[in-house]
């Protein structure tokens, strides 16, 4: 996935990493890494949370689980967004509005670990790691060791 | 049902826990370029205001649009108030317009209490008389966590006006809650007749009382709520409790200087004693805004619990 994000943009510069709390955070910093090692240069990354931002506050309970930090000017850049698992595609609809409060991106890309289907919005992403087709009320996780799916307990 | 935040009795460690935590997410939005998040988007926010107010007032008008939620302000002096207009008939009029969350502050304790039974809106207390003013302690208590990490085990000393003072019953029921040990100091006659069951120290003593605090709260001189000459004269009480230019220079750096505004500059604290780098007496207003925001939030935002079939999105 690191060489389809370098092939398309054509080299990392002004090209920016934010993870989507909590899940995508760790898999940004993953992609920052191996990207750097591929290309040799640094670049910024920052993390995401979107809790303020969601379609469904007052529905269930929505409490931020960490604190956004984007540390840098996204005006001019390309960023991708790192996530975990894209299922409906709100949280993706609400980062998409979050980002635009920090600066006016060049264009945004998405990169996510599980494709697993569902989507409510007409939102597809840039870079998968796997399609993984589900039922609705099953459970992704996605660990450092892989892919976990389970059933909701209900 | 609706959640109120009437007092800090109200709240448990755990909801303290939610509100700094929501708060710190707050501060981030405020460091934005936009500093301004939909949350509360559609919602609708009154000041219902039957006293004066500059910061309490302006910092939760900031508070809801930073949240997107429109807002109303009710100011006594220029609504029908003046033509007799009762509070029960004012809220329910208020009401009748569709809001979500009332801010009320009212000269007599216990009225946002009653504007809770009267609405369906959540109610913040925004200052009830001498009984309580649950923001601004969680605002300093924000402040304090910010400088020394958390209040547990820190010693804290109130001066001042404490008869008179809201703010000194909501912080002392705050910080206690949240570990810090309090020691009030004032002169016997600014003192409310019964401490029973306040979990804190007196003393009429603050030079004595300054070696071992690490905060130092002032309060204002109210003296618009004296009714008779409880102090000799204002040169005598700063001489005896005002944080003169000497006294501050005897607390340690780490020593914060805090006042909940607004400041009888040169009675309970010398002027220049305002400009020292521990005196955070503009953080506390600024942190009044996320804080607030917090609240809003945590009443309007955070939905029942509900069983989420959505893992991992």
């Amino acid at each position: 996935m690191a060489h389809e994000i370098i092939e398309r943009n054509q080299g990392v510069d002004d090209l920016a990493l934010i993870g989507l709390q909590t899940g995508g955070v760790p898999l940004a910093d993953q992609f920052a890494d191996a990207l750097t090692q591929i290309d040799g240069s640094d670049l910024p990354v920052g993390s995401l949370d979107v809790a303020f931002y969601r379609d469904d506050i007052g529905l269930r309970p929505v409490l931020p689980e960490a604190v956004t930090d984007i540390p840098f000017d996204l005006t001019g850049r390309t960023v991708v967004l790192v996530d975990d698992v894209l299922f409906t595609g709100r949280t993706i609809r609400a980062a998409l509005d979050a980002l635009t409060d920090y600066g006016r991106p060049r264009a945004v890309q998405l990169a996510v670990m599980v494709d697993r289907g569902h989507r409510e919005l007409p939102i597809r992403p840039d870079y998968v790691g796997k399609n993984l087709p589900t039922r609705r009320d099953e459970v992704v996780n996605v660990g450092p060791d892989g892919v976990d799916l389970g059933e909701t307990v209900k | 049902m609706t959640r109120h935040l009437l007092s800090i009795d109200d709240l448990s460690l755990d909801d303290l826990d939610e509100l700094f935590r929501l708060t710190d997410g707050f501060v981030e939005v405020g460091r934005r370029r936009i500093p301004k998040v939909p949350a509360l988007k559609g919602r609708t926010v009154v000041s219902l205001f039957y006293e004066d107010s500059t910061r309490t007032r302006l910092s939760f008008e900031t508070a809801a649009k930073r949240l997107t939620a429109d807002t109303m302000t009710f100011s006594v002096s220029t609504s029908s108030v003046k033509k007799g207009e009762s509070v029960r008939d004012t809220v329910e009029t208020i009401e009748a317009m569709g809001i979500d969350a009332i801010v009320v502050r009212h000269a007599s304790a216990g009225v946002p209490w009653q504007v809770a039974q009267w609405s369906s809106a959540s109610v913040i207390n925004g200052g009830d008389g001498w009984h309580g003013h649950p923001t601004q302690a969680l605002l300093d208590s924000y402040t304090i966590r910010t400088h020394l990490g958390s209040l547990e085990g820190h010693h804290i000393a109130i001066v001042g006006d404490i008869k008179h003072s809201r703010v000194a019953r909501s912080d002392v029921a705050a910080f206690t809650k949240l570990g810090a040990r309090v020691t009030l100091v004032a002169p016997g006659t600014l003192l409310p007749p019964s401490l029973e069951g306040w979990p804190v120290e007196v003393s009429h003593d603050l030079d004595a009382v300054l070696d071992e605090v690490d905060v130092v709260y002032l309060l204002r001189m109210q003296q618009e709520r004296m009714t008779e000459a409880l102090v000799p004269s204002l040169e005598e009480y700063t001489v005896g409790y005002g944080l003169t230019r000497d006294r501050a220079a005897r607390l340690g750096d780490h020593v914060l200087i805090m006042h909940p505004g607004p400041m009888n500059r040169g009675v309970e604290i010398a002027a220049e004693v305002t400009d020292l780098p521990n005196a955070v007496i503009l953080e506390q207003v600024a942190n009044g805004v996320p804080v607030r925001m917090a609240v809003l939030f945590w009443l309007l935002g955070v939905g029942p619990p509900a069983v989420d079939p959505e893992g991992g999105e």
